[in-house]
């Protein structure tokens, strides 16, 4: 007879496994050109779907029974080098982790059924349930993460998944634009995340969380940095956290990600994807509690995202976008809690927010048709509500107020102006100079690649 | 005496040799691609049975009978050991899925004796000990690049300069410190800082990058691959510098590097063109290769040295899946979007899993090597731990961005199949194979790092260092032969 703790090891594996081996499974078949039929892709997606929330659910059940707040998943070190470097594999369940764990599974299991039939037919199925099972396995490691490794790699994973899916429509330029924009934010956001794991490794000797935040359960951990080390590691995890949740100044990238099929947008970033930035502090909320400089630029940043997020929300003309920035503003407001000192409110708020938006997003193509079918039944139109704050203010500074609104902030703009184009100019105006030289030394034209030719379509020059 | 015991790195060297003349005497060019490609062939699985032979330990004492050297030279100076076990096997591999992954349509163009012939010095380079003839290995390594250009009548210009500046370089430093008094004297030192030059050049360093451009503008893709891929400047770096290259040396090699690992990441990021977009890639991997080398501390060795594996392989890998796009379509433009994923969506995930590979992302085999080169970068400064981490995510956006461009954002129209062939599969997929088992089973590769780092530059550096010894005794021979 199993005792508890090998019960709940088990079940761990269990939790961890289930979306490791869907992806696996489909990715391998589809690699070696073996990809399976939709049916079969369904089947394996609900059973591993099941498998892993059947297992979070009986861990936190076994955790209430037992009256056990930190349960630890050690699989051991992955890679180590003895006195310098170790990478070790752990997952923790606690009063954080398991609720995004059984979280992501409901939302993912209800969204792999709705795209089942969604995407029927679709020449990309396949590749669409490869993406979502890498999505999954990224949900599930990054929420089940003892060491900041660990997160790190699910956070990457989540990065690529939605990246790719923003992309999935891939026969029109827009989404493949819009992608690579995402991926550039993501890229300053694991930028951070590395750092900020490099330098926990320097700062307590290991990426553990345990060693960083303290021994104890969630939210009662008490670390035993210095504040001006929680500072620093607080301050870059926050650049992290703001690249992944579309925290000002990077919220552009949140309407762009709506470019992908409808079941990503709404369970990826209308739900878990957005939330992780805000995850991620939760985690490390032991810092924020450090140093009270973190804490009023978390509460900061989450208050100025919620004020530009609603604004802008409620000047969108399409769903898609408004229910993106009603995300950001409900994410804004989130990370304001948190930087205030809550700690289960902000979580709550993270729950329940995730699952209201996943089914608006879900209803969003069929509301107008509810819309028609409403007003048809009262024989009349609906009532239509202005925003309050609309009727504030002077004429002039509405308009403005209006414009910044619809333009969103000129966030994108300013980015692309101030950090893309001189980045681009910059390193061209290297590239023509690296031309003179070689022309210079070659006696005449040296680069054959400027004969070469667009084969499809017009040029398009890319910032 | 078992099948391990057999002299087979001489084997390895000798049937890429023997190959090379083989096929130069047959006219028919599908004929000698056959014939071409068994021997590349029989390179590699005699340099796997060599790198085996040296993990069983099974050729210690008891092969100096079997083997050529002493006669040819009166010592061992081609042998293995914990730092060039597993990169002769992986540059043989590299030969190996090059010429398998050859197009029929290119196998003119793809000079299959030229390819053995450098094969055959690339393999004796990774194996040589000895300064001098390694020296001398990798001043004629630079020939049947520029045989390639002159065949293809293309301007040599560039190569030209660079390569001659290279080897001057390489003999003089090499000659001053082999006449100096000890590593601590005046004409060591101005040897060493000769050395490093002609390592930076080699390796594509700012300002003396431009040959590798250059070179991957005007030669055959997979000739420039095999080319460059194996990354035999840091090979010398290993070797010849960094044993007795004093901190400032060491110190000017890293800060140059870093500049060019986070150069060559933003020229990679703009580039317009896909050949040009893999050379800057290559550029910055290879800087940031020679950064760890030159942070000087052991895990920031061993991050080099796991990194050094993972650019060869997955670079390696990457290229010839571009060079599979390129049979194709052309020589392909970064400017627009070319939609190519529906006609061969094999290739597009291959391209994305060796580019990713190439950048750190975790599950491939790059991911461990990045982690302990941040973190012994970090360990040193600050600020080169930033930089690092900056070269990384820019290679990152470069790569995602080709791909985007490459396989997304049109629908390409074509009335003939334009999917992968069999041998292309085969090649991609091995390499796509060994990317994720590197990366899902890391510790292997660390581990054999590690030892290098320990066995091999560690008590090289510290000989050479506390000894002050005259350097020809820096050829590390052993107490007993290794194979």
């Amino acid at each position: 007879m199993p005792d508890t703790q090998q019960l709940l090891f088990a079940l761990g594996i269990v939790v961890v496994g289930s979306p490791l081996l869907l992806t696996c499974i489909l990715g391998l078949s589809s690699l070696a050109s073996r990809k399976l039929s939709e049916e079969a892709t369904t089947r394996l997606g609900h059973v591993t779907i099941a498998c892993g929330l059947a297992a979070s659910i009986a861990i936190l059940l076994i955790m209430l029974a037992v009256d056990k707040r930190h349960i630890v998943v050690e699989l051991g070190n992955w890679v180590v080098i003895p006195d310098e470097y170790h990478f070790s594999v752990k997952f923790v369940f606690d009063r954080l982790s398991v609720p995004l764990a059984i979280l992501s599974y409901v939302l993912s299991g209800t969204i792999g059924a709705f795209a089942s039939q969604y995407m029927h037919r679709e020449p990309g199925f396949n590749r669409f349930f490869v993406l979502y099972a890498i999505f999954v396995l990224g949900m599930v490691v990054t929420s089940l993460a003892g060491t900041i490794e660990t997160l790190f790699t699910g956070w990457e994973l989540v990065g690529l998944s939605s990246v790719l899916l923003v992309a999935f429509y891939q026969e029109r330029p827009a989404p493949p634009r819009n992608a690579l924009w995402i991926w550039c934010v993501y890229r300053i956001s694991d930028a951070a995340l590395l750092l900020a794991a490099v330098v926990m490794h320097h700062l307590s000797g290991e990426g553990d969380f345990d060693r960083l935040l303290g021994s104890g359960a969630w939210p009662d951990e008490v670390s035993s940095l210095e504040p001006r080390q929680a500072l620093l590691v607080g301050a870059l995890l926050l650049v992290a956290a703001a690249g992944k949740s579309g925290l000002a100044p990077f919220s552009g990238w949140l309407p762009r990600a709506m470019e992908g099929p409808t079941p990503s947008s709404a369970v990826f970033y209308g739900a878990l994807s957005v939330h992780l930035g805000a995850f991620l502090l939760l985690r490390v909320s032991p810092l924020l509690d450090l140093s009270i400089w973190l804490s009023v630029a978390v509460a900061t940043l989450g208050l100025l995202t919620a004020i530009f997020a609603h604004l802008a929300g409620s000047v969108q003309t399409d769903i898609k976008s408004a229910l993106s920035f009603a995300s950001v503003a409900q994410v804004g407001v989130i990370v304001t809690e948190i930087g205030l000192g809550f700690r289960y409110l902000p979580l709550f708020h993270l729950l329940g927010h995730a699952c209201l938006r996943t089914l608006q997003f879900v209803r969003a193509p069929t509301l107008l048709q509810d819309y028609g079918t409403l007003e048809n039944a009262i024989g009349d139109r609906l009532p239509r509500v202005g925003a309050p704050l609309g009727r504030l203010g002077v004429e002039r500074y509405r308009l403005w107020l209006y414009r910044w609104s619809l333009e969103r902030g000129y966030l994108d703009s300013l980015l692309t102006e101030y950090v893309v184009f001189p980045f681009a100019r910059a390193f061209r105006w290297c590239n023509r100079m690296e031309r003179r030289w070689t022309d210079l030394l070659s006696h005449g034209p040296s680069r054959e690649s400027d004969q070469v030719q667009s084969h499809f379509g017009e040029f398009e020059e890319l910032p | 005496m078992n099948l391990l015991q057999l002299p087979w790195l001489e084997l390895t060297i000798g049937l890429a040799l023997i190959g090379s003349a083989s096929v130069a005497q047959i006219r028919e060019p599908n004929r000698a691609y056959r014939w071409g490609l068994a021997f590349t062939g029989g390179s590699l699985a005699c340099s796997l049975l060599a790198w085996l032979g040296f993990y069983a330990e099974a050729a210690q004492g008891s092969l100096e009978g079997y083997s050529i050297q002493p006669w040819l030279f009166g010592d061992l100076p081609f042998r293995l050991d914990e730092l060039n076990a597993p990169l002769l096997p992986a540059v043989a591999l590299l030969h190996f899925l090059t010429a398998l992954a050859t197009a029929r349509t290119h196998m003119r163009r793809y000079s299959v004796s030229w390819s053995l012939a450098a094969g055959a010095i690339r393999l004796a380079t990774f194996s040589c000990h000895d300064p001098w003839m390694l020296v001398g290995l990798l001043a004629v390594a630079t020939v049947p690049p520029y045989v390639e250009l002159v065949s293809r009548r293309r301007p040599v210009g560039v190569y030209v300069l660079h390569m001659a500046l290279f080897v001057v370089l390489l003999i003089a430093g090499w000659a001053a410190i082999d006449t100096a008094e000890s590593v601590s004297s005046v004409r060591a030192q101005w040897g060493s800082a000769l050395l490093m030059a002609a390592v930076l050049v080699r390796c594509g360093t700012v300002p003396a990058h431009c040959w590798v451009t250059d070179w991957f503008e005007h030669a055959s893709f997979g000739i420039a691959i095999l080319f460059v891929a194996p990354l035999s400047g840091v090979y010398a770096a290993v070797r010849l510098v960094l044993p007795i290259g004093p901190e400032w040396v060491l110190r000017s090699i890293g800060l140059m590097s870093l500049a060019t690992a986070v150069y060559a990441a933003g020229m990679a990021t703009v580039e317009r063109e896909a050949r040009r977009f893999y050379a800057y890639l290559f550029l910055s991997h290879a800087s940031l290769v020679l950064v760890g080398l030159e942070l000087q501390t052991p895990l920031s060795l061993t991050a080099s040295l796991c990194l050094w594996l993972s650019v060869i392989l997955s670079l390696g890998g990457f290229g010839l899946t571009l060079r599979a796009l390129e049979a194709r379509f052309g020589r392909l433009a970064l400017v627009n979007y070319h939609g190519l994923y529906g006609h061969s969506p094999t290739l597009a995930v291959c391209f994305l899993l060796t580019g990713l590979a190439c950048v750190g992302f975790p599950a491939t085999i790059g991911f461990i090597s990045t982690e302990l080169l941040v973190d012994s970068a970090v360990d040193v400064s600050p600020m080169v731990g930033v930089a690092v981490v900056a070269a990384t995510a820019l290679n990152g956006i470069a790569v995602v961005r080709a791909y985007l461009l490459l396989f997304t954002g049109a629908r390409h129209m074509s009335s003939v199949s334009l999917e992968i062939g069999m041998r292309e599969r085969l090649a991609v997929l091995t390499f796509a194979a060994l990317i994720l088992g590197g990366g899902l089973f890391p510790q292997w590769g660390v581990e054999s790092r590690r030892l290098a780092v320990e066995r091999v530059l560690q008590p090289l550096r510290e000989e050479a260092q506390i000894g002050k010894r005259a350097p020809k005794a820096l050829d590390s021979a052993p107490s007993e032969p290794i194979y």
